[in-house]
């Protein structure tokens, strides 16, 4: 089979589709675990954060496998969207999804398009400022500025507020995206009951204690 | 004309070996100058329509279903018999014959049976080669269960599934040939009518179902593979759309017509619920290795329930009559189906019929289940003395077996079959008369052939349970392709038949002009309504007891409704587009013909015989009574403008290899 | 019982179509739902108007020709069972019922409720078989003995109906669970292992071409599917995609 045929079929999209996925997950595991030391010792935060800040492997290997990690997962999220909408020309007058599927499941490109907005408001909140003070102005290194910059964004009421509702909709999407990613690459065996449940507790215990670290520093600062 | 069914010289068990060994064949390079037409893609028409497509031929295949896969094979449930003897319980081809011919009370023809004897056990080689998920054990073989009138277990099975598995089988087949090029497959399309030039059968106008087109189709050859025509009594467990206009229409062109009478009453269906009935549901005759058959000894019992105020759990054994056991200690509950079925009619007659009609009698696994439950608990060191425990275990292996019909059982009684007896009662579910072949599968149009339930000659006057699936597949992998190579050998240098024939354009005209007259009509009742009408005349006067008084009568009475609905009939819509109605209206309009010839031929045959029982004709104990004297021939009718006029032909049985004797299963 | 029901009416494949509303009376509940449409277009026929167009054969749940989109689900809310086995037991007097043909690109309408499925026999004949002769001389049944939890497996694959609620009720209208139970039952099979990295190549670029839309494992056909066809073979599906891709 010509290898152009394989990245067009359906099955090898949704399989990029889970792959990509399952990245953003580790991503989001380390991130979530960087994040959690903010709320115990300010000092390990910042020392993490400088390392990851100013390592060249995760500063230009990782950090643009990561953006065009995101970048694609997006972009195909939207292009399968798309076309299987296209799928069905005209709707149902009466359709009945939730007597056969979760909410998450059937409006992934709902919760995917708010975790979208959010890490674009993100970006601009975190990466924008960090890029123009690392190589535009190209500031002194600074190991102990991160913890304060953190606990300064979580100061305004309304981010917060934006950042515990992304929250809420990337549970949703976990809910359903992390297992859904394991039956697309063909995982689907004795094994899968308890990944189902390592799937739903992940897509619990990550977004909330994104959403607690928020609330802890806009509480305590 | 005399009727000639070429069968061969020999011994029995060899006529088939050295027939294929003399008979001429075409060579790879001539198949492909010559096409086939099958009409119909149940088992017989699409293991046909792909082993001709595999020799070479050009197929074309047609069906009104909106895919080949639809066709109502797919409804049989039980299994298939082949002489395998992997139970290594005494079966072989001589004991599936015998069995066959016996089943069948002595009115098949022998050489044709014991064909489907032999090719039996390829067929089960070619399904499993195929990817067919028959039924295993825990060795990794195949299983077997065992069904009525036999003595052994032959029967493969895929759970209550075995014609579903085995049309996908066959239509895997098809399909392969279909991406080949080799077939070509018309959907939504329906014969009209059978074009015969100088005599040969070379081609068809179908209409297209969808565009209400009629469209022109030549061959060499026609094979009809329509299935049976049970819809003549409107309530059956045939599919809504199964008719007889294909096997109709060659019979008005020539074709005899065998034995209509024969029509098998499946004694285990779902009993009629009401008028709105629109078909009747077939539980598998698989249920009766398990299940037992009883109706309430005393008929005040049987009053009472069936008034509501007696349940079945609450009749002491002492109070159930099991009259199957009772009546044929043998056999018991596995007496062959014509059996069967008349004996829950004369139980019900008698009054004591169990459900709100009084035409049901129960179908009870408490006894399976408790014996399986003991076994299970034995088996895995449990306490044989708990009855819930051993209920438990039970109904968990008796789900195993039989799970999903007990599911469609409750889904459309709305009761539940593991805990309160099942209601049954007969329903008519196949027919073993259809179109007279000779042993080619031949009929008297040179160049039509007619395989599978749509013709006559392997079941005689009744049909053993598993058998048709092992015809409609013998005839299809395994006879036709053979024989019908000795019809076209001489075809090779006709060339393309050419659809612009005057033999074509006067059918097609024929066939648009009945369809303008259905349409124009402009009557007051639908289609369904005579076919109700029909239905109801045939139950009770051509069912399954018949009389010389009643049959008379329905010969009348289907005359006039047949004159009534040329008259009365209201087909809504138009001719050129999608139009069931009238699809329906064509279909009964046969109907209403063959349902005469029946009539007719049940009214001639005064013996009493499998499927055909004549109430002059019976012992005192209620036995049929069969005569052998005069009667031991097949009726095969030749049409002559009418049904009332149809001419008959005999064609003798001579039995070599099987002495006749009075059917027991006592 | 008493009903409204509400019915997509459309002349042909190329007429723009609507809802009509439909009162009825008379239903019983024992009536299965396709007998209750038999009672509606019997009236119609002796009011002079059209009859309501669906497909429908066996009455018995297995020949897959029903396809019915009633109140939002493909075959109505009972579960296992396609619309013939659909009984009127399941609704109460004066509920109102929609009816809708299955909705999807690959799945045009041709009438009223009758819809072209022709999609998926395309898709088997892509390779939906194993290319043994019919007329060969096989080697014995028994000769390959096959694991019973294996041919399990491959029966419970094969019980497909072919009905195509999958794709209805699949949000993407995708026909995975249709293709991969097929793909399945061979795979399963030691008869079907041999040409199984073909088969799912050819049926998968089949299915893309037919327009079905993409899985998205919401999940929707393994609950709507009369037959119970799980979602493992999907899985087992996108296992043999990949080796097949990566192998040739």
């Amino acid at each position: 089979m010509a290898k152009s045929a394989l990245l067009k079929s359906s099955i090898a999209k949704k399989v990029a589709m889970a792959l990509s996925g399952l990245f953003l997950i580790l991503f989001l595991a380390q991130h979530f675990f960087i994040n959690s030391t903010s709320v115990f010792s300010p000092d390990t935060f910042n020392s993490i954060s400088h390392f990851m800040g100013n390592n060249p492997l995760v500063q230009f290997v990782i950090q643009p496998i990561l953006i065009v990690g995101v970048i694609f997962h997006f972009v195909m999220g939207f292009v399968l969207d798309f076309k299987n909408r296209s799928a069905r020309p005209i709707n149902y007058i009466k359709n009945n999804g939730a007597a056969n599927s979760s909410w998450a499941s059937r409006n992934m490109i709902v919760s995917g398009a708010v975790v979208l907005a959010f890490i674009l408001l993100h970006f601009y909140d975190f990466w924008v400022p960090e890029m123009v003070y690392k190589y535009v102005e190209v500031n002194p290194l600074n190991e102990t500025r991160y913890f304060a910059e953190l606990t300064h964004k979580f100061v305004s009421p309304v981010r917060t507020g934006i950042y515990c509702v992304s929250f809420l909709l990337l549970s949703l999407h976990l809910w359903h995206g992390f297992n859904s990613s394991f039956q697309s690459v063909g995982f689907n065996n004795k094994y899968s009951r308890s990944l189902h449940t390592l799937g739903y507790a992940f897509a619990i215990v990550v977004p909330f204690g994104f959403i607690f670290i928020a609330l802890f520093h806009h509480f305590n600062h | 004309m005399a009727l000639d069914s070429k069968i061969p010289n020999g011994p029995i068990a060899d006529k088939w070996t050295n027939y294929k060994d003399h008979i001429n064949l075409v060579n790879p390079a001539n198949k492909r100058n010559i096409d086939i037409i099958v009409v119909g893609t149940g088992l017989a028409g699409s293991s046909a329509a792909a082993t001709l497509a595999e020799l070479g031929y050009n197929v074309k295949t047609f069906c009104f279903q909106d895919s080949p896969r639809r066709a109502h094979s797919i409804a049989a449930q039980g299994g298939i018999n082949a002489a395998k003897n992997y139970q290594g319980d005494g079966d072989s081809t001589f004991r599936l014959f015998y069995d066959t011919v016996k089943g069948g009370d002595y009115r098949s023809r022998e050489a044709n049976v014991h064909r489907l004897a032999e090719v039996s056990v390829n067929i089960i080689d070619q399904c499993v080669m195929q990817g067919v998920p028959l039924a295993r054990e825990y060795g990794g073989l195949l299983d077997n269960r065992s069904f009525g009138g036999t003595l052994v277990a032959r029967t493969f099975y895929a759970k209550g599934q075995t014609g579903q598995q085995l049309l996908l089988g066959a239509y895997s087949a098809m399909n392969r040939q279909i991406g080949r090029g080799k077939i070509k497959s018309y959907t939504r399309h329906e014969m009209q009518d059978l074009v015969v030039v100088d005599g040969k059968a070379r081609g068809i106008i179908a209409r297209d179902l969808v565009t209400g087109e009629i469209e022109r189709h030549s061959a060499h050859a026609v094979v009809i593979a329509s299935g049976g025509y049970g819809n003549v009594f409107f309530l059956s467990t045939y599919a809504m759309g199964s008719n007889a206009t294909a096997a109709w229409k060659i019979h008005k062109k020539g074709a005899f017509f065998a034995n209509p009478c024969y029509t098998q009453i499946h004694p285990t269906c779902i009993p009629v619920s009401g008028d709105h009935q629109s078909k009747l549901t077939l539980m598998s005759e698989s249920l009766r290795n398990d299940g037992r058959i009883w109706v309430p000894a005393k008929l005040e019992d049987a009053k009472s329930i069936r008034e509501g105020k007696l349940k079945p759990t609450q009749i002491a054994e002492a109070d159930r009559d099991y009259y199957l056991e009772r009546r044929y200690p043998a056999f018991g509950n596995l007496v062959p189906r014509d059996i069967a079925s008349r004996a829950a009619k004369e139980r019900c007659d008698a009054g004591f019929g169990v459900n709100k009609t009084g035409e049901a009698v129960y179908l009870d696994f408490a006894a399976a289940i408790e014996r399986y439950g003991k076994e299970q608990a034995y088996v895995k060191g449990l306490d044989a003395n708990d009855a819930a425990l051993i209920t438990k275990l039970g109904a968990a292996l008796v789900a195993n077996k039989y799970g999903n019909l007990f599911q469609m059982y409750e889904k459309i009684v709305d009761e539940n079959p593991y805990t309160t007896p099942m209601m049954i009662y007969p329903a008519v579910h196949y027919t073993m008369g259809g179109t007279w072949v000779d042993y080619n599968l031949q009929t008297t149009i040179p160049g039509c052939f007619s395989i599978g339930e749509s013709n006559f000659s392997d079941h005689g006057a009744n049909r053993l349970g598993a058998s048709a699936l092992m015809q409609g597949l013998a005839d299809g992998y395994f006879v036709l392709p053979y024989t019908i190579g000795d019809y076209l050998a001489p075809d090779i240098k006709t060339g393309k038949i050419s659809t612009d024939l005057p033999e074509f354009i006067e059918a097609e005209k024929n066939v648009k002009a009945r369809i303008d007259q259905f349409i124009n009509n402009n009557g007051t009742h639908s289609v369904d309504y005579f076919h109700k009408k029909l239905g109801k005349i045939m139950w009770n006067k051509v069912g399954m007891a018949r009389n010389a008084k009643g049959l008379n009568e329905a010969i009348v009475e289907i005359a006039a409704l047949r004159e009534e609905f040329y008259k009365d009939v209201k087909v809504p819509g138009d001719a050129n587009s999608f139009n069931q109605e009238l699809d329906k209206a064509g279909r009964v309009a046969d109907f209403l013909e063959l349902g005469e010839l029946f009539a007719k031929d049940a009214l001639h045959r005064n013996e009493s015989c499998g499927g055909h029982f004549r109430e002059e004709y019976q012992s005192e104990d209620g036995e049929a009574q069969r005569d052998d004297e005069n009667f031991a021939y097949v009726a095969a009718w030749e049409y002559m403008g009418k049904p009332s006029e149809a001419v008959l032909h005999k064609e003798p049985l001579v039995y070599d290899n099987v002495k006749l004797v009075t059917r027991s299963y006592k | 019982m008493k009903l409204t029901l509400k019915i997509w009416r459309q002349k042909n494949a190329k007429a723009k179509g609507e809802i009509v509303e439909y009162p009825l009376d008379g239903i019983e509940e024992d009536m299965s739902f396709l007998e209750m449409l038999d009672v509606l277009n019997e009236g119609l026929i002796n009011k002079g108007d059209l009859p309501v167009s669906f497909d429908h054969d066996c009455r018995e749940g297995i020949c897959g020709s029903c396809s019915l989109y009633i109140n939002g689900e493909a075959h109505g809310p009972d579960r296992g069972v396609p619309t013939c086995q659909l009984h009127m037991r399941m609704f109460k007097d004066g509920d109102t019922i929609y009816i809708e043909p299955f909705r999807a690109k690959a799945f045009p309408v041709i009438k009223d409720l009758v819809v072209d499925r022709s999609a998926f026999d395309r898709i088997q004949h892509a390779g939906g078989f194993v290319s043994i002769n019919t007329s060969g001389k096989p080697t014995d049944a028994n000769a390959i003995p096959i694991p019973k939890h294996d041919a399990d497996r491959a029966f419970d694959a094969a019980t497909c109906i072919g009905c195509g609620a999958c794709v209805a009720s699949c949000k993407n209208s995708s026909a995975m669970l249709f293709v991969s139970a097929k793909v399945s039952q061979y795979a399963l099979l030691p008869q079907g292992k041999v040409e199984a990295a073909d088969r799912v190549l050819n049926m998968v670029a089949q299915m893309d071409a037919e327009g079905f839309g993409n899985c998205t494992n919401t999940g929707a056909c393994e609950v709507e599917c009369p037959k119970g066809i799980s979602l493992e073979n999907i899985a087992r599906m996108n296992r043999e995609y990949l080796s097949a891709s990566l192998k040739g």
